[in-house]
């Protein structure tokens, strides 16, 4: 079974009737409203291995060049994941405000 | 089959910005899902966590065509799903069941074994986080003894139900247990199980911290710490081999798994057990027995050449 084939999620091509959902961010609105502590990263301690970005449950830590970290505080709801899991200590959790 | 973090393209998994509670392990799960099987498949979710994560229309969380069925039909309904898909030509669509733990062990089991007898081609993926957290932390079939639930407030008296050995005595074509503190493993179970043409099932513990009472920063931790200690030991079976995964092998002896203790005492829903020694005997006791059943299938599926010899003499 190929599965990088012809993908399932397509533009429509009709107009539809229905109230169908389309894939985007911001579904419940700006979730960085929710945070009370805010990761920081320390670019000079990252390695660039990733840990972060593959543990992250929310896609908001984004990959610079060369796979080094930033994080989009717009959307992240700050549960420090990123910092627990950092083996590094990379991230540190810093209070809001 | 091995995965490398850095060859996974560069872009994004799960929309930011949906109703999942901070640290949720469910979308932790989705964001493997699709690394593992790219813009090929279609979602099936039955009600629970899932169905409240996707947010308000006509904008949705997740990355991918949902089907948002009832709680009793989720694998009926990829079933029928799959058949359609067929009938078009498109049998390369990949249908994925996101079932919670009551989706699949209470209220969506006749549907699940049915599929199973079927043999229907379908990816059912079990989101396990052990009781009913979208609906206020009841009690499910699913939950571990001795942990506190809402309808259970001294603790559970019963032990966990154990799905995967229900699969596997199904007689399915692949059955797995994965964690959500072990991506690349889930990540390696998904991409091998939608090589295989048939009824597939992955078993994947996500620690709730809404649930279990943990600091949402934990949810990696403890979901590594479960197969650590031994709690919910990793497997494969595939086409009537059984073998425990590389990353749990090691836990088979007894002396290098990590004390139980160390794993209840993060989690709020175990206070009241932490002063008490019998009842954290009866957990080490749960889990002498879960490896006393992984030794016994261990020898039944994969016998010495001589029995297997035997056996196919008869």
């Amino acid at each position: 079974m190929n599965v990088n084939s012809k993908p399932v999620l397509e533009e429509p091509k009709t107009v539809f009737f229905a109230p169908i959902s389309h894939p985007s961010p911001g579904s419940v609105g700006k979730t960085g409203t929710w945070r009370t502590h805010k990761p920081v990263v320390d670019l000079d301690k990252c390695t660039g291995c990733l840990i972060c970005w593959l543990y992250c449950p929310e896609d908001t830590i984004i990959r610079l060049e060369n796979d080094k970290v930033s994080i989009d505080y717009e959307y992240c709801k700050g549960c420090g994941i990123c910092a627990h899991q950092c083996p590094f200590d990379a991230i540190q959790m810093v209070p809001e405000g | 089959m091995t995965v490398n973090i850095k060859r996974i393209p560069k872009k994004k998994f799960l929309m930011p910005g949906n109703a999942a509670c901070p640290g949720c392990p469910e979308t932790m799960g989705m964001r493997y899902l699709k690394m593992a099987l790219g813009d090929n498949f279609v979602m099936v979710i039955p009600a629970g966590c899932s169905s409240v994560i996707q947010g308000i229309a006509p904008r949705s969380g997740i990355y991918a065509p949902i089907l948002n069925i009832v709680f009793a039909a989720g694998a009926s309904a990829a079933a029928g799903m799959k058949a359609g898909f067929e009938s078009i030509g498109r049998k390369d669509v990949e249908v994925v069941v996101w079932a919670g733990d009551g989706g699949t062990g209470d209220i969506g089991f006749q549907a699940l074994s049915g599929a199973a007898e079927r043999d229907d081609d379908i990816l059912y993926i079990c989101v396990d986080n052990e009781a009913y957290m979208n609906t206020g932390i009841q009690r499910s079939s699913l939950t571990p003894y001795g942990a506190w639930t809402t309808t259970t407030w001294t603790g559970k008296r019963e032990h966990k139900k154990n799905i995967p050995l229900i699969m596997i005595a199904h007689g399915v074509k692949y059955v797995a247990t994965a964690s959500v503190g072990y991506p690349t493993d889930f990540i390696a179970k998904v991409k091998k199980a939608s090589q295989i043409r048939g009824f597939k099932y992955i078993h994947l513990l996500a620690p709730c911290p809404v649930g279990w009472r943990f600091d949402p920063a934990l949810t990696g931790e403890i979901g590594q710490l479960a197969v650590k200690t031994g709690l919910f030991p990793l497997y494969e079976y595939e086409n009537g081999k059984f073998q425990l995964s590389p990353l749990a092998r090691r836990y088979k002896d007894p002396s290098k798994r990590v004390p139980v203790i160390e794993y209840l005492k993060l989690q709020g829903r175990y206070k009241h057990l932490i002063n008490k020694p019998e009842e954290i005997k009866k957990i080490e006791e749960y889990i002498e027995s879960i490896w006393y059943m992984i030794d016994v299938l261990e020898k039944a599926f994969n016998p010495k050449e001589e029995a297997r010899k035997l056996l196919g003499s008869l």
